[in-house]
């Protein structure tokens, strides 16, 4: 027991105290240094985390009885980071103890909407279960609403959808992901969700640098270098990419990467004629990123499916 | 008659909050969670009508409970039992298993004695309402 008023309530708290005890801070140094740029994005969940912690205070001493609402919506394109903030975001309300569990499931339409009458309730319930105790995360969460089908499914899961985080507000915090401009259009269209989420959280794209950086720090993870000429044409990959079709920030940059690495083993096993050491093994050379299809005019769209359908 | 069947049923009837403890108890040992039902509860009646499919993958309680307080509201006056099934190899069957609803009027076990030949009895019980 710790040292209680009369009322039964603290009646003092250290902010700075309980901002390390909870282990917020920790999940912050970890934002800070896992990720990338994202500046607003982390200047958001910094203010979140400073509310939720306050709020927190507040509910020791009595000042304060209901939980906040907590679903959030991230807005951004492909490939910024939005499931990894949310997995983060678990970490931090588990923390500060808004979710008993802190785990996340990550859900799409297809996992919420079912296929004939009577399917989509049981398998929204049996998501909502599941995510009990943690954070629902909703990718592409504008697929749920189809307007130009009237018998969609999709309604139904977001009728159930709504009742539970209206309901269950104590149980699990919903955070749905997709583009800014059909988001707006799903929350217009479904008012009853922009009323209920209560932190919206825009993710905006990388920049070439950041991207140059986010891709270091990929090849670091898995032992692997850039000699300086690689590193060079990496970063003109990076411009020359940007601009086609199905660009998917940090996602292009994995696969981009992915098939670097294929390329330099199957450079490695035609051309070398003794022993390898350790640095041929792990140095990506200028030519295995050269030879994208990238600096050769691009790819076209049916090219362009197939690395985002490997990943 | 009050039925006493599996754990805890010669103590007083679980609220919810011991229930979610139990569940939560359950999960922590990845136990899938099932709720069931019956308006016969003989003792031989060892199956009971399931409510939905067993749970899998929970990791709180709070989902048990939602299943729980729908079956509650269907079947007011029914017998609900939670069942934990651990599917480690070896054991692979239920192994926690207690009574969270009972009906207001519990019913009686009615024992019937029939003659036999050479002045044999034989006994059978049942369960009436």
């Amino acid at each position: 027991m710790t040292q209680e008023s009369e009322t039964g309530h603290p009646a003092t708290v250290d902010l700075a105290a309980e901002y390390e005890a909870s282990g917020v801070g920790e999940v912050m140094r970890e934002l800070d240094e896992a990720l990338i740029g994202l500046a607003p994005v982390k200047q958001r969940i910094r203010e979140t985390a400073a509310l939720l912690l306050v709020d927190k205070a507040r509910r020791d001493m009595g000042l304060a009885q209901d939980t906040p609402t907590l679903h959030m919506s991230f807005t951004g394109n492909p490939g910024t980071g939005k499931t990894t903030v949310a997995r983060m975001m678990s970490g931090l309300l588990h923390r500060l103890g808004y979710v008993r569990k802190g785990h996340l499931v990550t859900v799409t339409r297809d996992d919420l909407v079912g296929q004939y009458i009577g399917h989509t309730a049981p398998k929204t319930k049996e998501v909502l279960k599941k995510a009990m105790g943690g954070v629902l995360f909703i990718d592409e969460a504008y697929y749920l609403y189809k307007p130009d089908n009237e018998r969609d499914y999709g309604q139904e899961a977001i009728e159930i959808l709504l009742q539970v985080m209206e309901n269950n507000r104590d149980d699990l915090v919903v955070i749905m992901a997709g583009y800014a401009d059909k988001m707006d259009k799903f929350f217009s269209a479904n008012p009853g969700f922009r009323s209920r989420i209560a932190h919206h959280i825009d993710f905006p794209d990388y920049t070439d640098e950041e991207l140059l950086k986010i891709a270091k720090s990929m090849l670091d993870h898995q032992n692997y270098g850039l000699d300086e000429a690689a590193a060079k044409a990496l970063a003109e990959y990076i411009t020359l990419r940007r601009r086609q079709p199905h660009f998917a920030n940090a996602r292009s940059i994995r696969n981009a990467l992915d098939r670097a690495r294929l390329r330099q083993a199957n450079r490695l096993f035609s051309e070398a004629k003794g022993p390898l050491d350790a640095a041929a093994l792990s140095t990506i050379c200028e030519p295995d990123i050269r030879a994208s299809r990238v600096f050769k005019g691009g790819l076209d769209v049916d090219r362009a499916a197939r690395p985002q359908a490997a990943e | 008659m009050r039925i006493t069947q599996g754990c805890f049923s010669f103590l007083p009837d679980l609220d919810d909050v011991q229930i979610t403890a139990q569940i939560e108890y359950c999960l922590d040992k990845e136990w899938a969670i099932g709720v069931e039902f019956t308006y016969d509860p003989h003792p031989r009646n060892t199956y009971w009508e399931m409510w939905g499919n067993p749970m899998f993958d929970l990791r709180d309680a709070k989902g048990v409970m939602m299943e729980l307080d729908e079956c509650r509201k269907a079947h007011p006056d029914a017998y609900i039992r939670i069942n934990a099934f651990d599917d480690e190899r070896g054991i692979e069957s239920v192994k926690m298993s207690f009574i969270v609803n009972r009906p207001a009027e519990e019913p009686k076990i009615h024992m019937q004695r029939t003659d036999f030949v050479d002045r044999a009895q034989k006994y059978a019980w049942d369960v009436r309402y």
